[in-house]
């Protein structure tokens, strides 16, 4: 009888700095599991984000560079123009994407341009100690927004995957999450077909997924899966918001 | 190799792609736009990569990302988007990738004015973007030497990993000269498979590459940071590039100047001899690293009574002119900003009176 579970090839065995409770480890592991399974490590080049996931190079096993805070996607475009045989995915959270970085994602996504991002996306700025992100959700706690989130001063959270699929360019644009064994199936198929898109030469592809950060909401591992249940899902609403035709 | 009538900016295009630069990534500023626009229709005719950024924050990290997984990349922009550039030079040169930027210069400071400038010499020089980091800048004081300049900026950006900069002023790019170009120059890129990101299979390796400039670890990142001062350090040694102009004279001044500015100066000084007075010239081609030695030993004939400082802003070069002079001599600035370029006449002029100021004791 043969291993049935083990680390992907495209893990490597350094031990983990996110928080108990984090999901970006599950993350992590879904995006290694679609390279080895697609045979494609050789070929990647991963682009970290400035945020908690800035080391996420040291957890895989292919080519990485490291991005400015929101600029990921610009690199990724300057990858893959000049080397489209290349398999390019940006790893961003949301005070990166959605905030600083919310030109360049518009821009690439609507150039077309055949990477793959990866949106993180948890309602906080998650290494910089808990402040508010344009992902927070109405009336929650952060720790620039101690009364919670006031919409009538700062707006509503910005829903990142139905804005980029207002946009004409074809793309390939979901929102998932893995706060559930039943949800991490899922997303891993769509992580699976955006690269698929990507090695095709196909579109754009976004895979948003709603994560839990335990520690800046001042919950418990569980708790923050409830509260990502309860609070975040009815707002962001899972699914595929736009498949190319 | 035939001699051909160009704008300095569709002649730095032509010259990046007769080096061998398929790739370039650009956002429109006046006056360099034409860069872009040249480049629009001739990157298509070579199989070459063209792509107008939303921003020139975004063109910064274009040029980062094709830099890093190993491609022969540039781009062009004028001052207020080069301090928009600034913040991926700066980690272009942490990350220690190879990248040529162009910076045809207006006036500033803010959105200044669209006529020619020398008003960036210290951010080229001294900074820009955050942290010690250093790049090669180097002045051309026509179309052919821009285009020489770019040609060579490439070899010089993968000899040292670092972005190399071409600091011509407003002029270069807007004038039309003849330029010839060699007809088989294109330089073969350095083998970048030991650093950069171009996916494992191109490199047949099983170890991956890294391109970042992150260094938590507070004596990684003194170590890093004194690696890099070696490089610079070795850009001291091995690339100070400067003119010398009529220093075989018994000059009564030394003129030091550069870009466009030192061409007039060069009028001026052929027009003084006429009338009997003998001026000297250190035109820096690098100002990084600038040629201190040379003007320290040109100031130091006993003729020489001053040290003129001439620039078109307002003062940015005469602190690395006194660096160099070491108080052997006195030194004197004259500039003019805001676009007009000094005449011939009105620099004769400040020559002869700063030599009454400093008369023969």
């Amino acid at each position: 009888m043969g291993k049935t579970f083990q680390k992907p090839q495209a893990l490597s065995d350094t031990p983990t700095h996110y928080c108990p409770g984090c999901t970006h480890g599950v993350i992590h592991r879904l995006i290694a599991e679609v390279i080895d399974e697609m045979g494609i490590r050789g070929k990647m080049v991963g682009i970290a984000p400035v945020g908690c996931a800035v080391l996420a190079y040291n957890y895989f096993t292919f080519d990485f560079q490291e991005a400015a805070h929101g600029r990921a996607p610009a690199m990724a475009t300057g990858i893959k123009r000049v080397r489209p045989d290349l398999m390019v995915f940006t790893y961003q959270g949301d005070g990166d994407l959605a905030s600083i970085g919310m030109g360049e994602i518009i821009h690439a996504a609507n150039r077309g341009e055949k990477f793959t991002t990866i949106f993180v996306n948890n309602a906080v700025y998650g290494m910089t100690g808990g402040q508010m992100a344009p992902t927070t959700m109405p009336n929650q706690r952060t720790t620039t927004s101690p009364m919670g989130r006031n919409v009538a001063e700062v707006g509503m959270p910005i829903k990142v995957a139905e804005l980029l699929s207002s946009l004409q360019t074809p793309a390939y644009i979901t929102r998932q999450t893995v706060i559930k064994p039943k949800y991490i199936v899922k997303a891993k198929k769509a992580i699976r077909q955006a690269f698929e898109y990507q090695l095709a030469g196909k579109c754009y592809s976004f895979v948003e997924v709603v994560s839990t950060c335990p520690t800046n909401w001042g919950l418990t591992p569980v708790e923050a899966v409830k509260w990502a249940e309860t609070t975040m899902l009815p707002y962001y609403e899972l699914g595929d918001k736009k498949v190319p035709d | 190799m035939k001699k051909v009538l160009m704008k300095g900016n569709e002649a730095i295009g032509e010259a990046a792609i007769r080096a061998g630069c398929l790739n370039y990534f650009a956002y429109p500023i006046t006056p360099q736009s034409e860069v872009a626009e040249y480049l629009s229709k001739r990157m298509p005719e070579v199989g070459g990569v063209f792509l107008q950024g939303e921003s020139e924050v975004a063109v910064g990290y274009m040029i980062f990302g094709a830099a890093a997984c190993g491609a022969r990349v540039f781009t062009t922009s004028s001052s207020p988007g080069i301090s928009l550039m600034s913040e991926a030079i700066s980690y272009i040169a942490g990350a220690e990738c190879p990248a040529v930027f162009v910076n045809i210069m207006r006036g500033g400071p803010g959105l200044g004015g669209i006529l020619p400038s020398q008003g960036d010499y210290l951010q080229a020089t001294k900074g820009g973007g955050h942290g010690d980091y250093r790049m090669l800048v180097m002045a051309p004081a026509s179309v052919q030497e821009a285009a020489e300049m770019v040609m060579q900026a490439f070899p010089l950006a993968e000899k040292y990993r670092n972005p190399v900069m071409i600091l011509g002023d407003g002029l270069i790019g807007q004038m039309m000269e003849p330029v010839m170009f060699p007809d088989h120059l294109r330089t073969e890129p350095s083998n970048k498979d030991a650093w950069a990101t171009n996916g494992m299979d191109t490199r047949r390796s099983d170890k991956r590459n890294l391109v970042k400039s992150l260094y938590l670890d507070p004596n990684v990142l003194n170590a890093q940071n004194l690696k890099l001062k070696a490089k610079y350090e070795q850009m001291k040694r091995e690339e100070i590039r400067f003119e010398a102009y009529h220093t075989e004279a018994s000059y009564e001044a030394l003129i030091v100047s550069y870009g466009t500015m030192s061409r007039v100066c060069k009028t001026a000084i052929d027009n003084l001899k006429e009338e009997g007075i003998e001026i000297g010239l250190i035109r820096p081609q690098t100002l990084f690293p600038f040629p201190e030695m040379a003007i320290r030993q040109a100031c130091d004939r006993p003729e020489c009574r001053v040290v003129l400082s001439i620039e078109m802003s307002m003062g940015q070069m005469l602190e690395d002119v006194e660096r160099s002079v070491q108080g052997k001599k006195p030194v004197e600035w004259y500039g003019k900003c805001g676009g007009e370029v000094p005449t011939p006449e009105e620099v004769m002029d400040v020559v002869r009176s700063f030599l009454k100021q400093y008369g023969k004791e």
